[in-house]
């Protein structure tokens, strides 16, 4: 096992695929002479030279496009966009091509193409660095989602999403770069089909994503010690969604809350309740709670971001509520 | 001229004469067929017609190895008919046939045929332009030696994507082709309306890149100037940008009713039929006879008949079916 931070185990897969598949290749806004905007790229160029190791202009449409183009003629591209926001100006080829032309072909086509981004807030950062879309990503069919929230997993999915045969989109969430773990820097791809168990439990089960499964962690160790134990599982998978390991574990626990802080109206966190109702209304005892983001664009100062994300305290209160 | 042959004579510049000619006539009768068809209801959805244009996509083609890519617009029957993808795929695709070349996913705008490298026809206005940067991008690191070809109409000019990617191919020296066919409308709203700067090989010359304009209306000249151009594309030079001045003799789309523009304006570009004038060129070079041309149209003919009968033959896509190929998982 070796100890290493969530930038590092991304970096360390990055490596791996630079190494052992030629036709792999990063570029995106400053991976390069910069070490990317959150490091994660840092020293790469260095071993991989700057012809796979690509510093793109700020032209997210083009270089995610080119993505898609190299993707098709044969290449395995990784394109970093810096963070989802920026990711906007790349909707077009996202959706109208990236999802849609092994469809639209009649299945000629194959893009086994990565793109890798920063999202989430917490930093205090804006409103145009600090949103939290994977959601509106996981709408679109024929892409893959996948959000990893640990450091194996940062690794591992990454890995696993370079040998997909179709587009895959990882969200990065920007207050995990630092964390660290000890990982086995062996190990290969990881399962990127399932929702992990990450804590359980029998009372209530808490689903989260990416970096708000820290907090359903946090909330899941308060509570214990009240004597309610909660069972939480990361979705790991946004796209498509593992509603099997969710179903099961609310036909145990009987209560469920889905923390996402992503805001409410038209959420991930709308469609898991969504499916829970319709997977197995009969097993519940109480309505699927949701702890969101405010409906605010992220606001800077400290107290009213704080304020607009989920926190702990607020999933402690919601699950109490629940056994009155 | 002292290099014509008498008719019915084998000679290289003669044959290639005829294929061009045919070449031209397929996607003519082609469209004026759908246009018929689409009158009947069995071609639905948006129809948009290259009558007018086919000089732009045969003199191009010619240009172009089976090696390199095609990536085109929405408006794309007469680049796929001119790259070699069966006109009875294409027509059975505008049928919405499981026999169509995208097996009835895409329509008359999303024509594909990766088995002959054209990848595909784009609907949103600049949206292939990335695409084609990236497929260039893969041979450059390759060190293949392979164009891409992207087609655009003038109206792209205006898209950020097409700024990104002329800076990006430049940038990276990459070995795309941009074929810019100029026939002065976007929709309904002419260039002047929405150019500050008309002169499209400025925008190129903006980037570094070596633009020409090119008469669009006669193949042998659009022809002439792409392989020209690709050579020095595909020899490592970099990007190339080719504006073809040409003309829709139709509406943008069938649903058009042509508001926009003089019916006068309409009538003097016709007098430039790229057909028409070809032929009248090639009978002056005594490089075409009245029963070359006649063999020419009966052949034509008969593969438009067939590419009907094969559209109508065509079987419906099973609807257990939908799903398939949105991923690769659930492509059977």
């Amino acid at each position: 096992m070796t100890t290493m931070t969530y930038r590092e185990a991304l970096r360390s897969a990055l490596r791996d695929a630079l190494r052992t598949d030629e036709r792999t290749f990063l570029m995106g806004e400053d991976v390069g002479r910069y070490g990317g905007a959150f490091a994660v790229s840092h020293g790469l160029l260095e071993e991989f030279g700057p012809d796979r190791v690509r510093d793109t202009p700020l032209s997210e449409s083009a270089f995610v496009g080119a993505g898609i183009g190299a993707a098709i003629n044969g290449m395995r591209p990784i394109v970093e966009v810096m963070t989802v926001n920026f990711s906007m100006l790349a909707m077009d080829q996202v959706l109208n091509n990236a999802a849609t032309l092994r469809y639209m072909s009649g299945g000629q086509l194959n893009i086994p193409l990565v793109v890798r981004m920063a999202t989430g807030g917490g930093r205090q950062l804006g409103a145009q660095h600090s949103h939290s879309l994977e959601g509106w990503y996981a709408h679109i069919p024929g892409i893959v989602v996948l959000s990893p929230a640990t450091v194996t997993d940062a690794r591992g999915m990454l890995l696993a999403a370079l040998q997909h045969p179709d587009p895959v989109f990882l969200f990065e969430h920007a207050t995990l770069y630092a964390t660290e773990d000890d990982i086995d820097e062996q190990a290969g791809p990881a399962d990127i089909s399932h929702a992990a168990v990450c804590r359980e439990g029998q009372h209530v089960t808490l689903i989260a994503y990416g970096g708000s499964v820290r907090k359903a962690l946090g909330a899941a160790e308060e509570l214990a010690q009240q004597g309610t134990h909660a069972e939480v599982i990361d979705l790991r998978v946004l796209r498509p969604l593992d509603m099997e390991t969710v179903l099961a574990s609310v036909r145990k626990t009987h209560r469920a809350v889905v923390v996402d802080e992503a805001w409410r109206t038209g959420s991930l966190s709308a469609e898991i309740s969504a499916r829970i109702m319709e997977g197995c209304f009969d097993a519940l005892d109480w309505p699927v709670e949701r702890v969101c983001g405010a409906e605010v664009p992220a606001p800077y100062a400290k107290h009213m971001e704080d304020a607009s994300l989920p926190q702990v305290p607020e999933i402690v209160e919601t699950v109490q509520e629940m056994f009155v | 001229m002292s290099e014509s042959t008498p008719s019915g004579g084998v000679h290289p510049e003669r044959e290639h004469a005829l294929l061009l000619l045919r070449g031209m006539l397929l996607i003519r009768r082609f469209e004026e067929k759908a246009a018929e068809l689409y009158q009947a209801g069995k071609i639905r959805g948006f129809l948009h017609l290259y009558i007018g244009q086919e000089a732009v996509a045969v003199g191009a083609m010619q240009a172009l190895t089976p090696d390199d890519a095609i990536v085109a617009t929405y408006r794309d029957h007469g680049h796929a008919l001119a790259r070699g993808v069966p006109a009875g795929a294409v027509m059975a695709e505008m049928y919405g046939k499981a026999n169509g070349c995208s097996r009835g996913r895409g329509g008359s705008m999303h024509l594909f045929d990766a088995s002959r490298r054209f990848f595909g026809g784009y609907a949103i206005v600049g949206g292939g332009l990335p695409i084609a940067v990236g497929l260039a991008l893969a041979d450059k690191m390759r060190s293949d030696a392979r164009v891409t070809a992207c087609f655009f109409g003038e109206g792209a000019v205006a898209e950020g994507e097409f700024h990104e990617c002329m800076n990006l191919a430049r940038l990276w020296d990459l070995p795309v082709l941009f074929l810019c066919e100029n026939n002065r409308y976007a929709m309904g709203t002419a260039i002047e309306r929405s150019e500050s700067v008309t002169d499209l090989r400025t925008k190129a010359a903006a980037y570094a890149i070596r633009a020409e304009t090119i008469d669009g209306m006669d193949v042998t000249a659009v022809e002439a100037a792409t392989r020209g151009a690709a050579e020095a594309v595909r020899s490592g030079g970099g990007p190339r940008l080719l504006e073809f001045e040409t003309y829709r003799f139709r509406g943008h789309s069938m649903a058009d009713p042509e508001l926009y523009r003089p019916k006068e304006e309409v009538a003097r570009w016709k007098e430039h039929d790229p057909i028409a004038g070809f032929i009248k060129r090639q009978r002056d070079a005594d490089r075409l006879s009245d029963a070359d041309l006649k063999v020419i149209q009966q052949a034509v003919d008969l593969e438009i008949a067939e590419a009907v009968a094969f559209a109508e033959a065509g079987a419906w896509e099973p609807l257990e079916d939908l799903t398939n190929f949105v991923t690769s998982e659930s492509s059977r």
